[in-house]
């Protein structure tokens, strides 16, 4: 297990020196806004992953806990000038207790697959039209954030560069974590029960618990990136933090890059994030949606040239190079 | 060991196991028989938790198991395999071990050493760096026992574990199941392979659709008439 951490921990830390020095070489505020939205991806997705890639429970939902961490902390900024920082926390926890609901309601009858897709695709609908409904919450119109000192403490940020480095901070977080989990007793349980849940009992694990807690974790995390968002852009609306095509865009992410790995989420959002960035601006201008479309197109390719998702693919390929050598 | 008494299980009107009565105690090997259909596999879902039974009790070391999960059972000390083997097909024929182990002992190291133990045990060293999907029908078989003992049972349930494999192979298992036995695990194997049950069996107990129909010495099943209709239909002029 160490052998295997320590590698993945070299790999993390290269790449956390590479990006922590980037911004000395090119402070574009451009440039710096895509690798903003990059590491935001990548941490959704990273987040998602756990719950959907080791786990194998495709959740189409997940932007319920990203808004409710953005709703969470912007509202009782709003309303009770609580600090983002504890306000993040607070909806953290909520996002958990309803990732708990979500599961209970799920695993209870023994839900997976598609059926869990969908469950989960509904309560993110059900929640965009609460949120734009209830004019307590916002409605339609969505949520300023109240603009504050600029200072660590306030999480609102004079740079776009201070924004950069919290959200590589927060990336990194989740990249340890993800690492801890897959050399883990709670990792293997969960590979073993995307496997296959039978044979997961009947070695004595308790598959329902091991989903439960997936789900925590997962929307626990996910939430932390809803505030990240709020205190970014200073304004939410259910359109934004509820949409559904945000909920494909994290899956989307974690597919290419490939699910149930350390890293694959991260790599998703370095290549398609700059792609969609790229399309909007040499297309966006030219005809209305083009811009999508040839992003569609480009995915498209992605699925057919690697349909595991890049890392599941170099490693397929390494493992079958192994075995003609041996 | 494990009482299970009067258990009865319907599926939507085919009355796969009924009325079942039979004890295992401490330290046997006993063999489960009896054709196609007859209740065989049901009943290790019974025992095993994975479906409820109708009516019946199910005891094991004096604990009720009808209101357990798989994996409660599993941590009391009763495993069981699968007839189609279920190896995890992403993770190496190790880590398909280190799995059972690792929710057994709470340490790293001792889950570990129990799997490396495990391997030498059912012989797969050589194949232990491979991943599930790449095995085939001997080692995924002898996966399917590693993976049970991984999870350190008092009694085993094996669901035809000899199936599709050459005299040879067979042999090799049986040896395995007398280690095991000998090693103090008792045993409860379903099989279709007479030379194998007869030779390691300590008792038999034959089911036909559903029904208990013999329990007793090997040797002695062979001449009863019971399970000789069973197995070759009833004699034309009888």
């Amino acid at each position: 297990m160490n052998d295997r951490n320590r590698k993945n921990f070299i790999i993390l830390a290269i790449i956390v020196v590479m990006l922590a020095l980037m911004p000395f070489f090119v402070r574009k505020d451009y440039i710096l806004s895509v690798f903003i939205n990059i590491f935001l991806f990548a941490y959704l997705s990273q987040s998602w992953n756990i719950l959907g890639g080791y786990a194998g429970y495709l959740s189409l939902g997940h932007t319920v806990f990203f808004g409710i961490g953005a709703y969470t902390s912007s509202l009782l900024l709003l309303h009770l000038g609580l600090n983002p920082w504890l306000g993040m926390l607070v909806g953290a926890v909520l996002a958990g207790l309803m990732g708990l609901f979500v599961g209970f309601l799920s695993f209870r009858y023994q839900l997976r697959g598609i059926f869990f897709a969908m469950i989960t695709l509904a309560f993110g609908v059900i929640y965009r039209v609460i949120f734009t409904n209830s004019m307590i919450l916002g409605g339609a119109q969505g949520v300023l954030i109240p603009l504050q000192k600029p200072s660590f403490l306030t999480y609102q940020f004079g740079s776009k560069l201070s924004y950069y480095y919290v959200g590589l901070v927060m990336l990194v977080v989740i990249l340890i974590i993800t690492v801890l989990i897959e050399n883990s007793k709670f990792g293997y349980n969960l590979l073993a029960l995307k496997g296959n849940e039978g044979a997961a009992e009947a070695l004595g694990i308790d598959t329902t618990a091991c989903k439960m807690r997936a789900t925590l974790l997962s929307a626990f995390l996910t939430a932390f990136a809803g505030t990240y968002y709020a205190q970014y852009l200073t304004y939410i609306s259910p359109e934004t933090v509820f949409n559904t095509n945000l909920s494909i865009e994290i899956v989307l992410i974690a597919i290419v890059g490939g699910m149930g790995t350390i890293f694959g989420p991260t790599l998703g959002a370095f290549l398609l994030i700059p792609v969609s960035e790229l399309t909007r601006s040499l297309l966006g201008d030219k005809a209305m949606g083009l811009h999508v479309v040839m992003y569609g197109v480009i995915l498209i390719v992605f699925c057919l040239l690697l349909p595991s998702g890049i890392i599941p693919s170099i490693r397929l390929s390494m493992r079958s190079r192994a075995s003609e050598n041996a | 060991m494990l009482r299970v008494d009067g258990v009865s299980k319907n599926f939507a009107g085919l009355q796969a196991v009924k009325e079942v009565t039979f004890e295992i105690q401490e330290g046997e090997m006993v063999g489960l028989i009896g054709p196609n259909g007859a209740g065989k596999t049901t009943l290790f879902n019974l025992i095993s938790g994975f479906i409820r039974p109708d009516q019946g009790s199910i005891f094991f070391k004096e604990k009720d198991l009808r209101s357990r999960k798989p994996h409660e059972i599993c941590r009391l000390g009763l495993t069981r395999t699968f007839q189609i083997v279920q190896p995890f097909k992403n993770l190496t024929l190790s880590e398909n071990i280190l799995i059972g182990a690792l929710n057994r002992h709470n340490s790293y190291t001792k889950a570990i050493s129990v799997t490396n133990e495990i391997i030498d045990l059912v012989g797969l060293a050589r194949a232990q760096k491979r991943y599930g999907l790449d095995l085939n029908i001997v080692e995924s078989k002898k996966l399917e026992i590693a993976k049970a003992l991984s999870t350190d049972p008092a009694l085993l349930l094996l669901d035809e574990i000899m199936a599709g494999l050459n005299p040879t192979e067979v042999q090799q298992v049986i040896d395995l199941l007398m280690k095991l036995n000998r090693n103090g695990i008792t045993l409860l194997v379903i099989e279709h392979n007479m030379r194998a049950i007869m030779s390691i069996s300590h008792r038999l107990i034959v089911l036909n659709y559903g029904v208990k129909i013999y329990e007793g010495s090997p040797e002695k099943a062979l001449k009863d008439s019971a399970v000789i209709d069973a197995y070759l239909g009833e004699e034309i002029n009888a």
